[in-house]
């Protein structure tokens, strides 16, 4: 799987939710995307990608496209 | 209730936009909200952490009016429910609510708030010393009630504020629902001393959280079991708070590893983290562990509360004398509220525990008198600090979806959905959280060959129990 596709999937699985949802989504625009789903989203990010993300990052992290653009400081490269 | 004047020029209040309202400036809005409330009668403050429901709250309790405090976005079908069983003479929403209702006339508009009157007229009549009505289980919109008196209020906010020791230079910044006995309690005792309110909406994974924290240099926060493990994963052992003094934790037993962690961080940076025990049947809290001890006896509820007292009974109602050995707790105080309500007519009832509450909590002691919470007597968990009760959340289920069958166990934060049909899986889950409220994340479904019964077709929760450290 393409980094893009395991970030995806991390969203997809999390919120139980489309990747069609997914890839527009913003904090709040589902129920399941508030402070608890927000932790989840976190957890398994941070899991998926073996990394730990710091505190402004993290509360940082609002949108599908936001979060691409934090993970690039980790390292992950969404062109692979 | 609440002297608002005589804190005149205090700040009571600073707004998530930065808007700061004074003493005085918000005994007058109370009042001019409630000037359109002819007489004493039971009204709906549908809320959230802004100034208008504040307004409300506080304004109708001044004003001897009784609010049943319910969360702004309860589902429609739960909100319905309960607007039949108590028949309210008003209804005050936030303003971009009001389409909900357009039934209602609006009496009166401020603050982004609307006061509508709904058909009814005194349908029921309230007892003497009624104050407040909270739900006992918010989230499956169960319309049992706990009916709190003035009494109960003043009693539990006065021992709220000696413990804790506050004064009003005090700035906490909320964290909890207003219709949850927590985040209340939070909000009365620091109104009694004159201390100013950080209202937000925000939540604690927000970076506007934490702007206004920083900005209006908050000094404490209240947490459940749940925030805590959250602020643990947003490093908030790195996070530099200079403004915060204090940390509360109630709402269900914290895991005894965080307590020790941030009883540690507490005790290392100046700060106090004091971890309380309490219900909405006790107005909000009938214990403490003392700042001073929360390394110490980490893992406790500690003591009873100024003016409070604890206790354990054995099955026979037999008082425990016994140190490490479990009984049912039992509260005395004047904060044991006066009972519950299930209907309209309960509304006229009068004290029914006579400031006695057994708890349904399973306690022990230790050689030191500190009491340590072990386990629950009724069928229910907390999810987030909120009570789920599993037979309701099992019957609304069962309502929804009445061609299959299933049983609800699990641990706090995790509920464990039994059904035997996989292709409901993802169906019960979406449904019940909508339902409730509460995030997803909380609840796991098993599927089974078959719910275990015994012969009287009673499930046996114990058996389903096994399953759960199983699976």
């Amino acid at each position: 799987m393409t980094n893009l596709e395991i970030y995806t999937k991390v969203f997809v699985d999390t919120f139980g939710i489309s990747e069609e949802e997914a890839k527009v989504l913003k904090f709040q625009d589902i129920k399941a995307w508030d402070s608890v789903g927000h932790m989840g989203l976190i957890a398994n990010l941070e899991e998926a990608f073996n990394i730990m993300m710091e505190t402004d990052d993290i509360i940082d992290l609002n949108s599908f496209e936001k979060g691409k653009e934090l993970l690039a400081k980790y390292d992950i490269d969404f062109a692979k | 209730m609440w002297n608002l004047d005589k804190y005149g020029q205090n700040i009571a209040v600073v707004t998530e936009n930065g808007q700061k309202v004074t003493y005085s400036e918000f005994n007058s809005h109370c009042k001019n909200l409630t000037m359109n409330i002819p007489s004493r009668c039971l009204v709906f403050n549908l809320c959230r952490n802004e100034i208008g429901s504040l307004v409300g709250y506080i304004g109708f309790l001044n004003a001897r009016i009784v609010p049943l405090m319910l969360k702004a976005d309860l589902d429609d079908e739960l909100l319905g429910h309960c607007l039949e069983t108590y028949k309210p003479d008003y209804i005050y929403v936030p303003k971009d609510q009001k389409s909900r209702f357009s039934d209602y006339r609006c009496v009166y508009e401020k603050l982004d708030y609307a006061l509508l009157k709904t058909p009814f007229n005194h349908e029921y009549k309230l007892f003497d010393d009624l104050a407040l009505l909270l739900t006992t289980s918010g989230s499956t919109g169960s319309p049992k009630l706990v009916r709190q008196s003035y009494r109960n209020i003043e009693a539990n906010t006065k021992s709220i504020v000696e413990y804790l020791k506050l004064d009003s230079t005090e700035r906490p910044i909320t964290t909890l629902p207003m219709n949850y006995t927590y985040g209340i309690s939070i909000l009365n005792t620091h109104l009694w001393v004159g201390a100013s309110i950080i209202l937000t909406e925000k939540g604690l994974m927000q970076k506007e959280f934490w702007q206004q924290f920083k900005e209006y240099e908050a000094t404490s926060f209240g947490g459940v079991p749940y925030t805590y493990e959250m602020l643990a994963r947003l490093r908030f052992f790195m996070m530099s708070l200079p403004s915060l003094r204090y940390m509360t934790q109630a709402g269900g037993k914290l895991s005894p590893e965080l307590h020790e962690k941030f009883a540690e961080w507490a005790l290392k940076n100046g700060k106090k983290f004091i971890v309380m025990y309490g219900q909405t049947e006790a107005t909000a809290r009938m214990s403490y562990l003392p700042a001073e001890k929360s390394l110490e006896k980490y893992g406790s509820m500690g003591i009873a509360i100024p003016r409070g007292k604890l206790s354990l009974i054995d099955v026979d109602g037999k008082t425990i004398t016994e140190p490490e050995t479990v009984g049912e707790l039992v509260y005395e105080g004047e904060n044991v509220t006066l009972g519950y309500a299930q209907c309209g007519e309960d509304l006229s009832l009068g004290d029914e525990r006579h400031g006695r509450l057994i708890t349904g909590d399973m306690a022990k002691f230790d050689n030191d008198g500190f009491f340590y919470i072990v386990g629950r007597k009724k069928r229910f968990l907390k999810i987030y600090g909120n009570r789920v009760n599993l037979d309701e959340t099992e019957r609304l289920i069962k309502a929804h979806f009445p061609e299959i069958e299933c049983a609800c166990a699990g641990v706090d934060d995790n509920m464990k959905i039994f059904i035997t049909d996989d292709s409901y899986k993802d169906k019960i889950i979406t449904f019940i959280s909508e339902k409730t409220g509460l995030n997803r994340a909380a609840f796991g479904v098993s599927v089974i060959s078959e719910i275990p019964k015994n012969e009287a077709g009673k499930t046996l929760y114990s058996e389903l129990e096994k399953t759960i450290g199983k699976a």
